[in-house]
């Protein structure tokens, strides 16, 4: 049971969000100690100190108002056909945004294909609204210190409508079972110059680069945890970011080339990603260091 | 009862191939490439032939988290030590604090990255090292005391030369890039490595 509306959480937000300086300093403090910890104590203290960290920046996350955004845009008439994407069918039928996400990415009959979040939502701006998909698609990301896009906007506000629910990503049709093995080949694809694959980093219990932990995502546990929350309101970067964006961003430092934005590899691996973490509870959208 | 043994075996063995055979439907190894091939642009200096596997990352994905035959391994092994370039000189240790700065460095060989960035060995990323800085990850194991453990000898500086320079020829398809053979670290800075590791002056071995 919730206690306030999704509408008042925001708006509670947005008194917090002066608050933001003050949490940026707070996270540095916090990362100084646990990086002091980590050498003079047992891990799992650091490991506890690193919690009482998450557990704080819970506490007011701006994710709520790009997700504020994302609702009024979500809503407004725009685009060459004058029509708010509010008929949009993310998959549980048209005008479904409660927990629609949770069970994602799906085949879609219109399209005849496997589809992310971000897919869709850009096959709705296309056909409902009228929209130029290249104009769209051509900076989904946001910069340092610049706000959302509308993309990260409308990807807040449908993803916050699934916290709380069950991950239950579909296995039923023929294209989404081939989503999945060909998700996991990619999972397991040493490449570049590195020889990195998902699996070097993300294959082994309790790992961590220098001091970020490494959720192990050929466990369930973990897998739960790590797909439920992204996409995620991220503090060191003042924004908010996708899971198409995290994708994107590990495949750079693996020293891949550059992920193209809704390429089929990252819609492979998203369905790979969110088949073995059903069953876990999103808590999109989250935020983190 | 020999007989029963003799099926459950049979069983057994079924079972076990099966496990191990892919299956005829799934996605050939060609058909992920090609896909990767589409999905990615490229930039800077990422070009899309890193996409290209080569032998070694091509088994070495087959095999993640399965166990792989002996054979298989030990091929990989000596093709990865016949990769190995010695210096020519026949020294190998430089300067300490310089390798210091260049396993401090994760910059290099990124999309993102400015052409002509010098790319850093990132070696705190995955282990400890000097005993100073306390944000290492766990990945590979501690080289703290790496030289104070093992000495200088000829042998230990071959051994840890080719273990930077193509850490597949002793443990086949481990997580470590190939900082030689993979043209990530110059031989000079390579050496300056070898000495935070092995110079008895080098903090990581008071």
């Amino acid at each position: 049971m919730r206690t306030m509306t999704t509408r008042d959480r925001r708006q509670a937000s947005a008194l917090r969000l002066s608050a933001k300086a003050g949490l940026k300093a707070l996270l540095i403090a916090i990362g100084l100690s646990a990086s002091a910890l980590a050498g003079a104590q047992p891990k799992d203290a650091t490991e506890a100190e690193i919690e009482k960290y998450r557990q704080m920046l819970q506490d007011g996350n701006p994710a709520e108002l790009v997700s504020l955004k994302g609702e009024g845009l979500w809503k407004k008439k725009q685009g060459p056909k004058q029509a708010s994407l509010e008929s949009c069918d993310l998959g549980l039928g048209p005008g479904v945004v409660k927990g629609a996400n949770a069970q994602l990415p799906r085949y879609f009959a219109d399209s005849d294909a496997v589809m992310d979040l971000e897919t869709r939502i850009v096959h709705c701006m296309v056909t409902i609204q009228g929209l130029d998909r290249t104009k769209i698609t051509a900076r989904p990301y946001s910069g340092a210190g610049q706000s959302a896009t509308d993309m990260e906007a409308l990807v807040a506000y449908v993803v916050e409508e699934s916290r709380g629910m069950k991950i239950n990503v579909p296995q039923q049709h023929q294209k989404e079972k081939e989503a999945f093995a060909r998700g996991e080949k990619i999972f397991y694809f040493r490449g570049g110059p590195y020889d990195f694959s998902c699996a070097s980093c993300h294959a082994v219990d309790n790992q961590r680069i220098r001091l970020q932990g490494l959720p192990n995502l050929t466990k369930t546990e973990p897998a739960q945890k790590a797909f439920a929350s992204w996409p995620a309101y991220r503090v060191s970067q003042g924004a908010l970011r996708t899971m198409q964006w995290r994708i994107y961003d590990c495949f750079r430092q693996q020293r891949f080339p550059e992920l193209k934005y809704l390429s089929p590899a990252s819609v492979d691996l998203i369905a790979f990603l969110g088949v073995r973490a059903n069953g876990g509870v999103m808590e999109t959208p989250a935020i983190k260091r | 009862m020999r007989n029963m043994k003799r099926f459950l075996l049979a069983a057994a063995s079924a079972v076990l191939l099966s496990a191990c055979a892919i299956s005829p439907d799934g996605p050939s190894n060609e058909s992920i490439t090609k896909l990767m091939k589409q999905s990615f642009a490229e930039r800077g200096v990422a070009k899309l032939d890193r996409l290209d596997q080569s032998e070694l990352q091509r088994v070495c994905s087959e095999y993640t988290g399965k166990e792989m035959p002996k054979a298989v391994k030990e091929k990989l092994e000596q093709a990865a030590l016949a990769s190995v370039r010695y210096p020519a000189d026949g020294k190998y240790l430089g300067d300490f604090s310089r390798g210091e700065r260049i396993a401090q460095s994760g910059v290099g060989m990124q999309f993102s990255d400015a052409p002509g960035t010098v790319a850093g060995g990132n070696c705190y990323a995955c282990h400890q090292i000097s005993k100073q800085e306390l944000a290492y990850g766990n990945i590979g194991p501690s080289l703290y005391n790496y030289g104070k453990l093992r000495g200088d000898s000829e042998a230990i500086l071959k051994y840890t030369w080719a273990r930077l320079y193509n850490a597949h020829a002793f443990n086949a398809c481990n997580s470590m890039p190939r900082f030689g053979a993979a043209g990530i670290l110059t031989e000079a800075q390579m050496k300056d490595v070898m000495a935070l590791l092995l110079d008895p002056k080098s903090p990581v071995n008071q």
